[in-house]
């Protein structure tokens, strides 16, 4: 698998670390509540087709990126650096 | 036997070669198996069930029968084709399945039982009596079953792995795959051409016949010539593209020095080549009708009967017969007799057929089918049934059978496509799209004549080339053959009276098949895994068409609703060494080294691992006989003078920017944003759920400066975690991190000496409070700019030296023989270890994952003001509470003085059962400081229980201690040790 990281262009995915979900972006506020931290910590969808997620550029630049792709297909289809991605 | 003056290898250069002990001699450019042929060797093995008699059956990847074992670099490596083997001089082959030797084998006899063993017949056989079949059965089975033997030394052979990136792959260089590459090539294209064979040109190397008003073959050499001279064209040949991955990514594997004895060059190389388009090229492979007997040696494809004749001159047999439901075959009678071979009879299976005009004057049968063969080591004869019914014997020592071709498509059905079926040809084809990015053309495509072939591959070439933006031409056609096919299926020949094989290298028969129907098992991927069919290293390739005609027919379907098998990579099979490539032994991981390593193995070090680092154990002194003898001696040392350590594996990096107080505030739950300039701070971070990830010291630099200095084990993920957090969470704070970890080596010096050894080097020496424990100086050490960090592991004074990487080993050294010189000397992870240890501080062992922070002591952060990483979590039940184990300190109080970590802890008097578990050890050492073996360990409630007793239970190793709870610093508890 090889992802086109924004910086550095189309890379082997042994240059990257995952992390999981891009849900990691959307921390909630530290009050707001146990079922929002829940949410947070532990529900994943587990989507068959596209899905978001979060690679770290380890051997590459050292950038977090959100990287766009299918689980059913394996089609790589967009990253972006993780600050201007969003949740 | 070798025909004079056919085939086109170097007639006059001999290959000596040995097989069964035995020496032969071969022919420059053979093959295994056409030397073989050559030397009148038929009978080259013995199948897996039923040992019966195998030999040569086919040209290339797709033989069924004939398997031996190759010796490589001191092993012979079973289940190898002798069709795909090179042959080269002092080559050494072995028979399989065969013992104690090949003519007299001893379970031959087991083809005698084999009415009793059909599809799984050992699970319906080997029922009785209960608990037999551990005992008896299995290791009887075991003994007797397995392809060929595998060697139990290490594989010694080396191997390589290397990448390669391309425009088109070309998989296959036949006459379509040759096409292709010179259309793609010429428009510019950077091309990969990829096939198995020594030399290009696929099946034309094995025909006689003319392409572009020459000798196929020649034609062939001549656009080899003209691809090896474009520079955008690489040529890879004895490459097997072996896999179909994603995002037009192929494995191959690459035979580099298969065809020359044992010695520097890698054996093979395993490819990863990523391809924006692919042609698939691969042609076509031939399969057998199946009838009584047809496993004897020499019978095979007719396809490869007339390859060994036309390229190695060799022919397997001096009265031949042909058995063929297509034209094809006729090719085979035409090249025999113009050899001057003996074709005794042409069996047509297709009543309508004509004799055909390159036939020659040999019998021919139309609506005639072989219905059984003779001979036992090898065929004597033909039992034939004419159109009209009669039967008849034919004397012939050699059968060439075709049922048609079968497109080799299996590299399209990688990626989860099935193949699509052609009800005109009789096969499967491959589903358009089935890989992205990949055309199929010639022979691969169903599109079996040379004509066809060319042309489709020019087109395929073309619009690869076209479909990147390359302007692409088509290359001029050369003239050729345009015959193919006149095919009417027939699968296999009904009675005769013995068993019709199918899978010859699983002794797999078409009564099985119709078994496996009969029994419930009528999907094919049930009758594959009941029957094995195909499980054997030619994957069905040969006959696997068959099969599934035969179960179509038994379960009353046609053969596209029967459906194929899976295909799945590895197309030929890779050895486990090749997929390894180097990475084995001293290459299976990278090392990394401190800048002090070497000085350490000068000192005699022990090193072991921690992550990817190689630290120093112990030191061994003269008269240490073990390990505790040398740790024994350097924990005293450190206690009672000086000790040196390397600690420049530590995670180190710099944090910098306005907001960087801020952003380790967020990161630690220990509050960092208050820590003065010139002081530092241990503290813990936690994970997002609530636990502790991991601890480090963070020195403040400046106003926004800082050093976070963390655990050698945690290092990379920490990295990781902080970027995220920077750029993920946190992204409007202006913050940097820089790794500066290989760039300071840092050295530990702690002891009561610790002062004077650090002393010694400096101009002006330090008064005890300078800097004070937890602060941190700049200065110069034997004239080197260094950071001189206060701080302790060990619980003596204690003072970090931090120089750039390059000066690390001389200051180690320097600081070790100074040492010495003062009755301290260096120490390892070992003695580093139990000193921590008998102070209470905290490694992974205790900072498992699992541990929280009210678990270790440090509930009053929780209530820290601000956010910060694992906050909100941590508050959550489960985490606090009475039912937490806390960290308590163990000693053992009873007979047995031993604790082992991992040990769990339960109440003196409560059964060791899972209810009744109150914790576990975390580690455990030897303090000779105290003269006792001490422990830390996780307590259902273990502050308030300091003084009473637990015991602690190995249910694996069977060690019970009963211990006494006490405070996990054992050691110095007011610390005044520290300030030296």
């Amino acid at each position: 698998m090889r992802i086109r990281c924004p910086l550095c262009g189309e890379r082997d995915s042994r240059e990257f670390h995952v992390m999981g979900a891009a849900e990691w972006l959307a921390r909630p506020a530290p009050d707001a509540g146990l079922e929002a931290w829940d949410a947070y910590l532990h529900l994943r969808d587990n989507p068959a087709g596209p899905t978001r997620e979060l690679w770290f550029h380890e051997a590459g630049c050292g950038a977090w990126l959100v990287v766009a792709r299918d689980t059913v297909s394996h089609a790589v289809f967009e990253a972006v650096v993780a600050w201007e991605a969003g949740a | 036997m070798r025909i004079k003056g056919r085939g086109r290898i170097g007639a006059n250069v001999s290959v000596p070669f040995s097989f069964e002990g035995r020496r032969y001699c071969g022919r420059a450019g053979d093959t295994l198996a056409s030397a073989m042929i050559a030397n009148d060797l038929h009978f080259i093995g013995r199948s897996f069930k039923y040992h019966r008699p195998r030999g040569i059956t086919a040209l290339g990847a797709d033989e069924a029968g004939a398997l031996v074992a190759i010796r490589r670099f001191g092993a012979f490596i079973p289940n190898q084709r002798p069709a795909t083997q090179e042959l080269f001089e002092g080559l050494e082959a072995r028979a399989e399945n065969a013992w104690p030797a090949l003519g007299l084998d001893v379970l031959a006899f087991n083809d005698l039982l084999s009415p009793l063993m059909g599809p799984g017949f050992y699970y319906k056989s080997f029922k009785w009596p209960r608990g037999a079949w551990e005992r008896v059965w299995e290791p009887l089975i075991r003994r007797a079953a397995g392809l060929g033997r595998l060697p139990v030394c290490p594989d010694e052979a080396p191997y390589d792995q290397a990448f390669a990136h391309c425009d088109v792959l070309v998989i296959g260089a036949g006459p379509a795959g040759l096409m292709a590459a010179l259309a793609a090539g010429r428009a510019g294209a950077d091309v990969i051409l990829a096939d198995p064979d020594r030399r290009l040109g696929g099946r034309l190397l094995f025909e006689e016949e003319e392409v572009g008003g020459r000798a196929g073959h020649e034609w062939a050499r001549a656009i080899e010539a003209e691809l090896r001279e474009m520079e955008n064209v690489r040529v890879m040949a004895r490459t097997t593209i072996t896999g179909a991955y994603d995002q037009g990514t192929w494995s191959a594997l690459e035979k580099v020095a298969h065809h020359l004895p044992d010695g520097a060059a890698p054996l093979e190389c395993h490819w990863r080549i990523v391809a924006k388009r692919a042609v698939l090229a691969t042609g076509a492979i031939e399969r057998p009708i199946a009838f009584a007997g047809n496993d004897r040696p020499r019978i095979m494809q007719a396809g490869a009967l007339r390859g060994y004749l036309n390229r190695y001159g060799a022919v397997a047999g001096r009265r031949v017969a042909i058995f063929a439901n297509n034209d094809d075959a006729y090719r085979t009678a035409r090249d025999l007799a113009t050899a001057g071979v003996e074709v005794v009879a042409l069996i047509d299976t297709r009543a309508d057929a004509a004799p055909p005009p390159e036939g020659g004057d040999c019998r021919f049968l139309a609506g005639a089918v072989v219905e059984a063969a003779h001979g036992r080591k090898g065929l004597t004869g033909l039992t034939i049934r004419t159109a009209s019914g009669a039967r008849e014997r034919i004397e012939a020592d050699c059968l060439g059978v075709s049922g048609g071709w079968n497109p080799a498509l299996h590299l399209s059905c990688h990626l989860g496509a099935r193949p699509r079926w052609r009800a005109d040809i009789a096969a499967f084809v491959p589903a358009a799209g089935a890989v992205p990015g990949l055309e199929a053309a010639g022979a691969a495509n169903g599109s079996f004549s040379t004509a066809a072939c060319l042309a489709e591959g020019a087109v395929a070439g073309q619009s690869a080339a076209q479909a990147l933006g390359l302007k692409a031409s088509l290359p001029e056609i050369p003239a050729a053959g345009d015959r193919a096919g006149g095919l009417k299926p027939l699968w296999h020949v009904p009675g005769g009276g013995a068993k019709a094989f199918l899978d010859l290298q699983n002794d797999v028969t078409v009564s099985d098949i119709l078994q496996a129907a009969r029994e419930g098992m009528g999907e094919s991927e049930h009758m594959k895994r009941y029957t094995t069919f195909g499980m054997g290293p030619d994957q069905g390739k040969n006959s696997g068409v068959n099969a599934l005609a035969v179960l179509a027919e038994a379960t009353g379907r046609s053969i596209p609703e029967t459906g194929t098998t899976t295909f799945r990579p590895p197309f030929d099979p890779v050895s486990i060494g090749t997929i390894g490539g180097a990475g084995r032994g001293a290459g299976f991981a990278p090392e990394r080294h401190t800048p002090a390593h070497d000085y350490a193995l000068s000192r005699g070090a022990v090193m072991g691992d921690a992550g990817l680092w190689k630290r120093a154990l112990w030191f061994p002194r003269a008269g240490e006989g073990n390990w505790r003898q040398s740790c024994d001696r350097e924990v005293a040392m450190v206690r009672g003078s000086v000790g040196v350590f390397d600690a420049s594996p530590l995670g180190k990096f710099e944090v910098l920017g306005a907001d960087a107080a801020r952003f380790l505030d967020f990161l630690f739950a220990t509050p960092m944003r208050a820590l003065k300039v010139g002081r530092m701070r241990w503290g813990v971070m936690l994970r997002e759920d609530g636990h502790v990830m991991d601890d480090g010291v963070v020195a403040r630099m400046g106003r926004g400066h800082f050093l976070v200095m963390s655990t050698t084990a945690g290092a990379q993920d920490l990295w990781r975690h902080m970027q995220f957090v920077r750029q993920g969470l946190r992204p409007e704070w202006d913050v940097e991190i820089v790794d500066a970890g290989e760039q300071w080596a840092q050295i530990v010096v702690t002891g009561p000496r610790a002062r004077d050894l650090v002393n010694s080097l400096l101009r002006r020496p330090l008064a005890p409070d300078q800097p004070a424990h937890m602060a941190w100086k700049a200065l110069t050490i034997a004239g080197v700019a260094a950071r001189l960090f206060r701080t302790s592991f060990t619980g003596e004074a204690g003072y970090e030296i931090a120089v750039p990487a390059r000066f690390g080993a001389a200051l180690f050294a320097l600081l070790t023989e100074r040492a010495e010189a003062m009755g301290g000397g260096a120490f390892g992870m070992e003695a580093m270890n139990v000193l921590r240890l008998e102070k209470g501080h905290l490694t992974h062992a205790e900072l498992d994952g699992r541990v929280t922070l009210p678990d270790i002591g440090l509930s009053r952060l929780l209530a820290r003001k601000g956010d910060f990483i694992g906050k909100a979590a941590a508050r959550r039940p489960g985490l606090m509470g009475p039912e937490r184990a806390e960290l308590v300190g163990l000693r053992p109080v009873g007979a047995v003085k031993q604790i082992l970590p991992g040990a769990h802890l339960f109440r003196p008097g409560l059964l060791a059962v899972a209810e009744n578990d109150e914790g576990h050890v975390a580690s455990a050492a030897y303090s000779p400081t105290l003269g006792s073996v001490i422990a830390l360990a996780f307590l259902r409630g273990g502050r308030a229980r300091h003084g009473e007793h637990v015991r602690a239970s190995d249910h694996l190793r069977h060690v019970e201690t009963l211990c006494e709870i006490c405070d996990p610093v054992f050691f110095d508890p007011e610390g005044e040790r520290l300030h030296g």
